[in-house]
């Protein structure tokens, strides 16, 4: 029982806004020592844990290319190509945005993510959006507008990939159902997967419609 | 057969070179501390085999204690927003086609690259098809950038570091937790877990078991980080033995809404920092849990409306 107190120490550090690195190597020591392990001995499986986990950070890969397409105007074109289009709105924009993260990350298609989509493109046009009908916006409703695009992506993500027979979680319970003695075909995990798509599709347009209605109404 | 290992090298050159750029910016008053955190990660993925563990903890705390001193922000020679109008303008619609490149390479990767086999072997690894595919998109982009933008390879290197810069510490955490999540199973956190999950099984009725169940997974999923971590645990302690066994529900639509209960929690927990930490850094937000605060009456919504549907759909 004593290895809990290594998600105490994270519950804590989140909460008083320590460096999350820190929280982590601390959470780390305090469960390890706690569940009987020598600390050098911690930081050895700490450090195994950490190199086999590296492909966790290989999406920074894609960064060069992004930074060099904003130094080349992504942003500005991404703004400009929104401002062409009649209708476009902060909720239009996020509301559609959102269905078809979901649609893609259904069907398997890799479109969408927080640093391929979201900051050069998504964002800036969604602000585009917004300053054509409010006029000067404070950095607060820069910075919440930005978290909503955030957000969008990752409810259409979750509550989409589940409807892709493929994907790690579905092969996960199939497997894990499959090790109790149930057999579980993929595709009716993921037909079990549509309706709660469809409500996360409603509930956050829903809020996504709130925030756009109190932004249009100014401070 | 091409596996991962090329992959991890051209991280390491990337966040080699994205270490001298550092040094060589006098324009960042914290540069030595940015270039020892990025020289330290291209170690990591250079030679991260053949540092063994104990070593690899080291490197690891030395990343940490660099970090927590604090990390500047570099500034590369860039464009200025009136310039980037004026790129923007001269290169239309072809700006897009780097960044349309990244998910079809990717696709191409995934369904064409994996069917390909040489002498009877597979040209690319088919358990890393996805991050393989991955990094191919990502040097095709940087190629077309150069090709059809004229950005220069090394100005894309300098971008990336801005960007990487700007992410600072949150550019590891989702790496770092990943780890502690091992370090947790090692001493027995998940076991812990499911005693706890067992022993506060509620009594009688249907609706307790299946309200135990989805808000079970996701406050586990929301201290794990994780929803692929607590779904066992917690299907094992409520879902099998009470849902499934006592009042015979379906164990199929159990685990598929379980899972998408646990995702509910994942929305809301800082735990999930590649989701919910890093695009607020990568947005440049003052307040690191924007994000999480935006998708939180949300995620207390739609498992609410899970809880409604496992009821219904469960016991049909």
């Amino acid at each position: 029982m004593w290895s809990l107190s290594g998600v105490a120490v994270v519950v804590l550090g989140f909460a008083a806004r320590v460096n999350p690195l820190l929280v982590v190597v601390a959470a780390a020591l305090v469960s390890g020592i706690a569940g009987g392990l020598e600390p050098g001995a911690v930081i050895a499986a700490f450090g195994k844990a950490f190199n086999e986990n590296r492909y966790v950070s290989l999406t920074w890969l894609v960064l060069p290319a992004i930074g060099a397409l904003e130094r080349a105007g992504l942003q500005e074109r991404a703004r400009e190509l929104i401002l062409k289009i009649r209708g476009a709105s902060v909720a239009s924009i996020l509301c559609i945005y959102l269905l078809v993260r979901q649609v893609t990350v259904a069907l398997g298609l890799p479109f969408g993510g927080q640093a391929t989509m979201v900051r050069p493109l998504i964002a800036p046009m969604t602000e585009a959006a917004a300053e054509a009908r409010v006029a000067d916006l404070t950095d607060s409703q820069r910075d919440a507008i930005r978290a909503h695009v955030a957000a969008a992506d990752n409810v259409g993500a979750f509550f989409g990939e589940d409807i892709f027979v493929a994907i790690g979680s579905v092969l996960l319970i199939k497997g894990f159902l499959a090790e109790n003695g149930i057999t579980a075909d993929p595709l009716q995990l993921s037909l079990w997967a549509i309706p709660t798509a469809v409500a996360a599709w409603a509930i956050h347009a829903g809020h996504i419609a709130l925030f756009a209605r109190r932004l249009g109404r100014g401070r | 057969m091409i596996g991962i290992g090329p992959v991890y090298v051209l991280a390491g050159l990337m966040f080699g070179a994205m270490a001298l750029m550092s040094a060589r910016d006098p324009r960042n008053p914290r540069r030595w501390r940015n270039t020892a955190f990025w020289g330290l990660y291209a170690i990591s993925f250079l030679f991260g085999d053949l540092l063994g563990d104990f070593g690899n903890g080291i490197l690891v705390l030395a990343m940490v204690a660099v970090a927590a001193a604090g990390l500047g922000i570099g500034r590369p020679q860039t464009t200025t927003p009136d310039e980037r109008k004026l790129l923007a303008r001269k290169f239309g619609n072809a700006i897009f086609a780097p960044s349309l490149a990244i998910p079809l390479v990717t696709i191409f990767a995934a369904f064409v690259l994996r069917q390909i086999f040489i002498a009877g072997r597979p040209l690319i690894d088919p358990a890393q098809t996805t991050l393989i595919g991955l990094a191919l998109a990502s040097v095709t982009a940087v190629i077309l950038c150069r090709v059809l933008l004229k950005q220069r390879i090394v100005a894309a290197l300098d971008e990336g570091r801005r960007l990487m810069d700007l992410l600072g510490w949150a550019a590891l955490l989702p790496q770092m937790l990943s780890a502690l999540g091992a370090v947790f199973a090692v001493a027995g956190v998940g076991t812990a877990i499911g005693q706890i999950a067992s022993q506060a099984i509620p009594g009688g009725s249907r609706a307790a078991a299946v309200v135990a169940y989805a808000f079970g997974m996701a406050l586990f999923t929301a201290v794990m980080g994780n929803a692929f971590a607590a779904f066992p645990v917690l299907t094992i302690g409520i879902g099998l033995p009470l849902i499934v066994m006592k009042f015979h529900g379906d164990p199929i639509a159990m685990s598929a809404i379980g899972m998408l209960s646990g995702f509910c929690g994942t929305l809301t927990t800082p735990m999930a920092a590649n989701f919910n930490l890093v695009p607020a850094a990568l947005l440049g937000l003052k307040n690191r849990y924007g994000v999480i605060a935006v998708q939180i009456p949300t995620a207390i919504l739609l498992l609410m409306v899970n809880m409604v549907l496992m009821y219904v759909v469960v016991f049909r």
